[in-house]
């Protein structure tokens, strides 16, 4: 029985990991941008067949693929600020059809580009870890790693660079930042780089173990939803706290009863924290 | 602002164009159009609705749930209780009203985003719970062999409705007569109110407008519009499953209102009728099924871009003009707005 709840531990800290680089990107898009990302899904379903282009197929290893993949969801993320939501700036409902628009044509070039079917990319590392009788693999290991890696880089990159200070200032007021001098284009730029950049490299270091497919985004976007409403919309530290709670009420619950069953008790958590406490667990109260 | 209630020889004339038009439809398109007609006007229904929730400021991400539970409440009555079909269908309407009702106690203590994602949150578990329940909504393949409108039959005038021809006229009676509800409601005095909630709701309180049972209102009398289109859809593809109403078809049902416009009644039909034609003539014709998203998306994209305000404001533009021109032939005399 210990070994039994071990494993599912490991199992719920490896969901946290990718549920959280997509949430935090999530958040931090919301933030700057004041918009809901309806294509963050398709971003990490991008960052997933940049390994099964790059390392499935061409072959290249597989660090160097995940680089690809973040670049790519990254320049995705920047053509859709671009394009999409620096004309819809003042029309936060028109963004958000935007991305869904967005997201159609990403599932489409997706499907063109690689057929209907799930794609199979070949394991990374055949290492496991065995503690007790529980077993966490190398890839699960790895996934984790980098995600306390690449968040521990993103905190002291807000907390200590200039461009962290302008972020933040854009995504408290943004006329006021705007006042003070920082390019409001720019670092809606590096926002939504760095926010699509997440979602992509969570995609991209899960895709051999998920089996990529046009349709992957739709299940983790509901995901990151819960996520940040329970921590809270404006949160990166709610994001990530959340991303490990949600995770592991869904990884037990599924252990215990089923997928479905968990995925209700996930929205039903949602539900009573936004009855409870509308602005989440570590958001702060919208102005009125 | 009041509305003009005097109509002209044109309105008049469009409205006996119009109506022609809706006769002669399924008429003169081939059947597997026919069926689509059917489904279209049951949308028509599903949007108008959503629209008049929409007034009071609050966007429902659980509008096709709210369909969903009409559909399958409808679906259950029939077959497992034996009402008659347009009683069960009646009945499913008011199911999904006293869902939406239920559902308002936790869902308006939110606002805007917040409750974009609750109502979601609320939908999805209804859905969710369809899904895993096999007894009695018979789980991931939902319920089947739904029983069908029952045939009118008077001896000289025979009417089945399996015919999508024959449904296509059941359904436009009944969403008609919804629409023409519908549409006194948002004129009357309560749609002034849901106004006055949407643009000033601390305002409309402090004057003694109680904003809650408003909002309530506009949410339950959406979702029994919504209901009756469900059960509509429910007894003519005669299954029901939990597919049917994801949040795909969702997304489709703010496509359809956003690029439609929503500051006119009209503008979420003028959003479903069009983009339905574009979709499933236009780019079926063209064949490529793949692309289709594609495409659909492209659209989406460049309406969002270029026609900020929806469909409806090229309507706006276009009777702008025509009013100008006229104005102009009766040398001026005539001052408007």
């Amino acid at each position: 029985m210990p070994d039994f709840l071990l494993q599912t531990v490991f199992n719920a800290s490896y969901a946290a990991s990718y549920m959280a680089l997509v949430a935090v990107g999530l958040v931090l898009i919301f933030g700057v941008m004041g918009v809901i990302n309806f294509a963050h899904g398709e971003l990490y379903m991008a960052g997933a067949y940049a390994i099964v282009f790059f390392y499935a197929w061409l072959g290249l290893p597989f660090v160097v693929a995940v680089g690809l993949g973040l670049c790519f969801a990254g320049c995705l993320g920047v053509l859709m600020e671009l394009a999409l939501f620096r004309p819809l700036r003042t029309n936060p409902l028109g963004g958000l059809i935007a991305s869904i628009g967005f997201l159609l044509i990403l599932q489409t070039l997706a499907v063109l580009g690689f057929g209907l079917r799930n794609q199979t990319v070949p394991p990374v590392s055949q290492g496991r870890l065995t503690i007790g009788g529980a077993i966490l693999t190398y890839e699960r290991l790895y996934v984790i790693i980098a995600t306390v890696v690449l968040l521990a880089v993103l905190w002291l990159f807000l907390r200590r660079s200039k461009f962290g200070w302008a972020l933040r200032a854009c995504a408290q007021d943004r006329e006021a930042a705007a006042l003070q001098g920082i390019s409001i284009n720019q670092t809606a730029r590096y926002a939504m780089f760095i926010g699509a950049a997440l979602a992509g490299v969570a995609g991209a270091m899960t895709a051999p173990l998920v089996a990529p497919s046009p349709f992957m985004g739709h299940g983790i976007i509901v995901t990151a939803f819960i996520i940040i409403i329970v921590g809270g919309i404006g949160s990166l530290e709610g994001a990530v706290l959340a991303a490990v709670l949600y995770a592991f009420v869904h990884t037990f619950v599924t252990t215990f009863f089923d997928g479905v069953i968990a995925n209700i008790v996930g929205l039903l958590l949602m539900l009573a924290v936004l009855v409870v406490k509308p602005q989440g667990l570590f958001g702060v109260r919208e102005r009125a | 602002m009041p509305e003009k209630n005097t109509i002209g020889a044109a309105g008049i004339a469009g409205i006996v164009i119009l109506a022609a038009l809706l006769i002669a439809a399924p008429h003169v398109v081939s059947f597997s159009q026919q069926e689509l007609l059917v489904l279209l006007t049951i949308n028509v229904l599903v949007v108008a609705s959503y629209r008049l929730q929409t007034l009071t400021g609050e966007w429902s991400l659980a509008h096709v749930v709210m369909m969903g539970s009409g559909a399958y409440a409808s679906a259950l009555f029939a077959k497992s209780f034996g009402f008659p079909v347009p009683l069960a269908m009646i009945a499913g309407a008011i199911v999904a009203g006293l869902v939406a009702a239920l559902m308002s106690f936790p869902l308006f203590r939110m606002k805007g985003f917040y409750f974009l994602i609750g109502s979601f949150a609320a939908g999805e578990i209804l859905r969710l719970i369809w899904k895993r329940f096999t007894n009695p909504f018979g789980g991931p393949k939902g319920i089947q062999r739904i029983p069908g409108f029952p045939e009118i039959d008077l001896g000289f005038i025979h009417i089945d409705f399996y015919d999508p021809a024959n449904y296509y006229y059941l359904v436009l009676a009944v969403v008609l007569v919804s629409l023409w509800v519908l549409y006194r409601i948002e004129k009357s005095r309560i749609g002034l109110t849901f106004h006055a909630i949407h643009w000033q709701d601390k305002l409309s309180e402090s004057v003694g407008v109680d904003a809650f049972r408003y909002r309530m209102l506009a949410f339950v009398v959406a979702a029994f519009f919504a209901g009756l289109a469900g059960a509509l859809y429910a007894h003519y593809l005669s299954t029901v499953n939990p597919n049917q109403f994801d949040v795909n078809t969702m997304v489709y049902v703010l496509i359809w209102t956003i690029v439609g416009g929503t500051t006119r009644w009209y503008g979420p039909i003028l959003g479903v009728v069009t983009l339905t034609i574009i979709d499933e003539v236009i780019l079926r014709g063209i064949g490529a099924d793949q692309v289709r998203p594609l495409l659909y998306g492209g659209i989406l994209i460049l309406a969002i871009l270029f026609l900020p305000n929806g469909l409806e404001s090229l309507v706006m533009r276009a009777s702008d003009a025509l009013r100008r021109n006229r104005g102009q032939a009766t040398s001026g005399a005539m001052v408007r707005e």
